[in-house]
C-alpha cells in the first residue's frame, strides 16, 4: 500500500493568550455567582476553557478556576466537585456553559444557610482572555509528517486545533480529526474518530499530544 | 540571525522559539521603547538586559532609555515605592516638585519616539506629558499597588489614566483605572548566572567556599533579612524538623548595612539561631548570583515563608532547579506553588515544618514534585514566555488601533 498524500495539507496554527484583569472580585459565593452572570464571555472562557492552555502539561485541583477557588478559598468541596466535573468543551457555546455554572451554583446556594466566604482573604479575581493566533508555517501531507510535526509543535497549536476548534470554530471533532477524516485530507475515518475522542477525555494538552501521537504510531505500524 | 533566541531552544517548552519567530513577524519593524530609572541592579534592569536584544532579534526595533535624576528625585521615588506598597511615607511638596521637574528634564533629554513605549514603574510615569502623537504608551507596574497610600496614588493617577494600557504582575495588584490592565507575570532567565545549569563540581566548590557542608539535607531560604520574609519563622520551622530529621538550615540574604530594620531583623535571627552549628547565615552581596544558584541546587527543600510578598521570583528560581518549595500563602507565591504539585503553601512555622518532614520522609514524592516544579517553571516563568506576552500585547494594541 502506497503512502497516502493529502491533496489539502494540514497547516499548524498556534495561539497564545493575553490576559486582562477585569478589576472585579468576589469574596463569597453569592458575589461570585452575580459576577459570573455579568462578566463578558471572554472572562468565562478564561476561567474555564483556556485553563487548559495555562496548564498545558499537567492539571491542578480542578480544571476550572471557579471549582478550584470555591474549594480552596471558600472551603466548599461539594460545590467545587460539582463545578470541577464540567467539561467546557461539551457545551455549544460559552453562554450555555455560563448558564450551567449559574444553575449549579444557584441550586447549591439555595440549599445552604450560610454563604461560603473566602476565609483566606484571597478573592476570586476575574480575568479575561484575548487569544492571539500565529500560523507556524508548518504544513504536512502524510500521516508520518503529521505525526512528527505534532510531536514537536508548540503546545498552543494543540489547544488551537483541538480546543479552540471545538468551541469557536464549531468543529466538534477538532481540526486534527477533521483533516484526518476528509477526502482531501488523509481519508482515515477510523483514526479520525479515535483522535476526536482524545479531545473529550479531560487530558492536559501534553496528554492529548501523547495520545494522538500514539494513535498515529499505531496506524503507521498497521499500514 | 537567531543566535540568542536559539540558545533558549534547549530550555524553553518545545516549539517556543518557532512560535516566537512567527509571532514576531506580526510586529516586525515596529519601534518599541522601554524607559526605566536604572541600567544596572534590580529585577527590572536585569530582565530588560535580556529582553531588549531578544525583541530586536524578533525584528522589533527596540530601544531602552534610562532616566537620570537628582538624589532628591531618587529619595522621592523610593518613598513613592514604599507608599504605593502600603508603607506610610511623608512626602513634601518639594519632593513632588522634584519628581515632576526630573520627569520634565528627562522628557527633553530622552528620545521618546516609538510605536509602543513601555514605561516601567512610577519613576518615569509623568513622561506621559511628552508622549509623541500616535504612539501607544503602556505603564508597566512591577510593584504591588493594591493598598497604596492615597495621597501618592492620587498624585500619580492623573498621569496613569492617560496611558493606553497598564501591566500588572498579579490580578490583586491592579487598581481601579479606566484603561485595560493586562496580567503579565515577571520571569527568570534560565541562562543567567543565577539560573544556568551548574556542574556538580561547581556546586561543591561554591558550597565549600561558603562553608556549607553537604553531609545532611539542606533547608534553604534566600531572601533579604526583612520581617515580611519571616526568617525567624523559618528558624522555628527548622527547629521543629530538626527534632526528628538531622538537617542543615541555610538563610542566605543581602547584607543589611544600609537598612536599619534589616540589621535589627538579622540580630533577631542571630539570637534565635544561637550557637547551632547546623544553621548558616550567609550575608551575600547582590552580585552573588552563582552562589545563590549553587545553594538552590544543593538544597533539598527551599522555603519562601513570607508573610507578605510581591511576586517572589525566588520561588520560580527554586522551581526551575527542580526543588519543591514551601512558601507563605501570600502574593505571587500562590501562583507559583500549586499545593501538592510544585510544593506547599503554609501560614505558620508549624505548617512549614509539617510539609518539610513529609517531603524528607518521602524522597520519591520529593523527586516527582521537583520534576513537576521544573516543568511548571519552564511553561510559566521563563523569559521566553515573558517575551511572548510582550509581543502579544504589541499585536493586541496594534489591532485596537486599527
Amino acid at each position: 500500500m502506497g503512502i497516502r498524500r493529502a491533496d489539502s495539507p494540514f497547516r499548524f496554527v498556534s495561539c497564545m493568550e493575553l490576559r486582562e484583569v477585569m478589576g472585579q472580585r468576589a469574596m463569597d459565593e453569592q458575589r461570585l455567582l452575580e459576577l459570573i452572570e455579568e462578566v463578558p464571555a471572554d472572562s468565562i472562557y478564561y476561567h474555564t476553557h483556556s485553563y487548559y492552555l495555562r496548564h498545558a502539561y499537567t492539571q491542578g485541583l480542578f480544571p476550572n478556576d471557579f471549582a478550584t477557588w470555591v474549594t480552596l478559598h471558600a472551603h466548599d468541596r461539594m460545590l467545587g466537585e460539582r463545578l470541577g466535573i464540567l467539561d467546557p468543551f461539551e457545551f455549544d457555546g460559552i453562554e450555555q456553559l455560563r448558564g450551567e455554572i449559574l444553575a449549579i451554583m444557584g441550586e447549591h446556594l439555595s440549599h445552604i444557610k450560610t454563604v461560603p466566604r473566602a476565609t483566606s482573604g484571597e478573592p476570586f479575581e476575574f480575568v479575561r482572555s484575548h487569544v492571539i493566533e500565529a500560523d507556524l508555517g508548518l504544513e504536512t501531507r502524510t500521516l508520518r509528517e503529521f505525526r512528527d510535526a505534532l510531536a514537536h509543535v508548540e503546545v498552543g497549536a494543540i489547544y488551537n486545533h483541538v480546543c479552540e476548534a471545538r468551541l469557536r470554530k464549531g468543529r466538534l471533532s477538532g481540526d486534527f480529526a477533521d483533516w484526518l477524516s476528509v477526502e482531501d485530507g488523509l481519508s482515515l475515518p477510523e483514526l479520525a474518530a479515535r483522535v476526536a475522542k482524545v479531545g473529550c477525555l479531560g487530558l492536559s494538552l501534553e496528554g492529548m499530544r501523547e495520545q494522538i501521537v500514539r494513535l498515529c504510531d499505531r496506524e503507521l505500524a498497521a499500514q | 540571525m537567531g543566535a540568542m533566541l536559539d540558545q533558549y531552544r534547549e530550555v524553553a517548552p518545545q516549539g517556543t522559539v518557532e512560535f516566537l519567530r512567527q509571532l514576531g513577524q506580526r510586529v516586525e519593524g515596529k519601534r518599541m521603547l522601554h524607559v526605566n530609572s536604572t541600567r544596572h541592579g534590580g529585577g527590572v534592569a536585569e530582565i530588560l538586559q535580556r529582553l531588549v536584544p531578544l525583541l530586536e532579534e524578533l525584528g522589533v526595533k527596540t530601544r531602552w532609555e534610562v532616566m537620570t535624576g537628582s538624589d532628591l528625585f531618587y529619595r522621592t521615588t523610593k518613598s513613592f515605592h514604599n507608599a504605593l506598597q502600603g508603607t506610610k511615607q511623608r512626602i513634601t511638596a518639594e519632593m513632588y516638585e522634584a519628581y515632576l521637574e526630573c520627569n520634565r528634564e528627562n522628557a527633553k533629554r530622552l528620545d521618546l519616539e516609538a510605536d509602543v513605549a513601555m514605561i516601567h514603574d512610577p519613576q518615569p510615569a509623568a513622561l506621559i506629558d511628552a508622549r509623541p502623537e500616535g504612539s501607544k504608551w503602556i505603564w508597566r507596574c512591577h510593584i504591588d499597588v493594591s493598598t497604596p497610600q492615597r495621597t501618592v496614588w492620587q498624585f500619580l493617577r492623573p498621569y496613569l489614566v492617560r496611558y493606553d494600557a497598564a501591566i500588572v504582575s498579579l490580578p490583586k495588584f491592579a487598581q481601579r483605572l479606566p484603561l485595560p490592565q493586562y496580567l503579565i507575570y515577571p520571569s527568570i532567565d534560565p541562562l543567567s548566572d543565577k539560573n544556568r545549569d551548574l556542574t556538580p563540581e561547581e556546586v561543591d566548590q561554591i558550597l565549600a567556599r561558603l562553608g556549607v557542608p553537604r553531609d545532611k539535607p539542606i533547608l534553604l531560604q534566600v531572601s533579604r533579612f526583612d520581617r515580611f520574609k519571616d526568617p525567624v519563622g523559618v528558624v522555628e520551622a527548622y527547629r521543629l524538623v530538626k527534632k526528628s530529621h538531622d538537617c542543615r538550615l541555610v538563610l542566605a540574604g543581602g547584607t543589611a548595612t544600609d537598612d536599619p530594620e534589616g540589621a535589627e531583623v538579622l540580630a533577631d535571627v542571630q539570637t534565635s539561631v544561637g550557637t547551632d552549628p547546623d544553621v548558616h547565615l550567609l550575608l551575600l552581596p547582590p552580585t552573588a548570583n552563582l552562589e545563590i544558584n549553587a545553594l538552590q541546587r544543593a538544597a533539598t527543600i527551599v522555603f519562601q515563608k513570607s508573610t507578605r510578598e510581591g511576586f517572589g521570583l525566588t520561588v520560580a528560581e527554586a522551581l526551575w532547579k527542580g526543588k519543591p518549595v514551601i512558601g507563605g500563602e501570600t502574593g505571587g507565591i500562590t501562583v507559583q506553588i500549586i499545593p501538592g504539585l510544585t510544593g506547599y503553601t503554609v501560614n505558620s512555622p508549624e505548617g512549614a515544618a509539617f510539609y518539610a518532614k513529609l517531603l524528607l520522609n518521602d524522597p520519591d514524592r520529593m523527586a516527582a514534585m521537583g520534576q513537576q516544579a521544573k516543568e511548571y517553571a519552564r511553561h510559566r516563568f521563563l523569559i521566553t514566555r515573558h517575551l511572548q506576552d510582550y509581543v502579544g500585547l504589541m499585536i493586541a494594541l496594534d489591532q485596537q488601533g486599527r
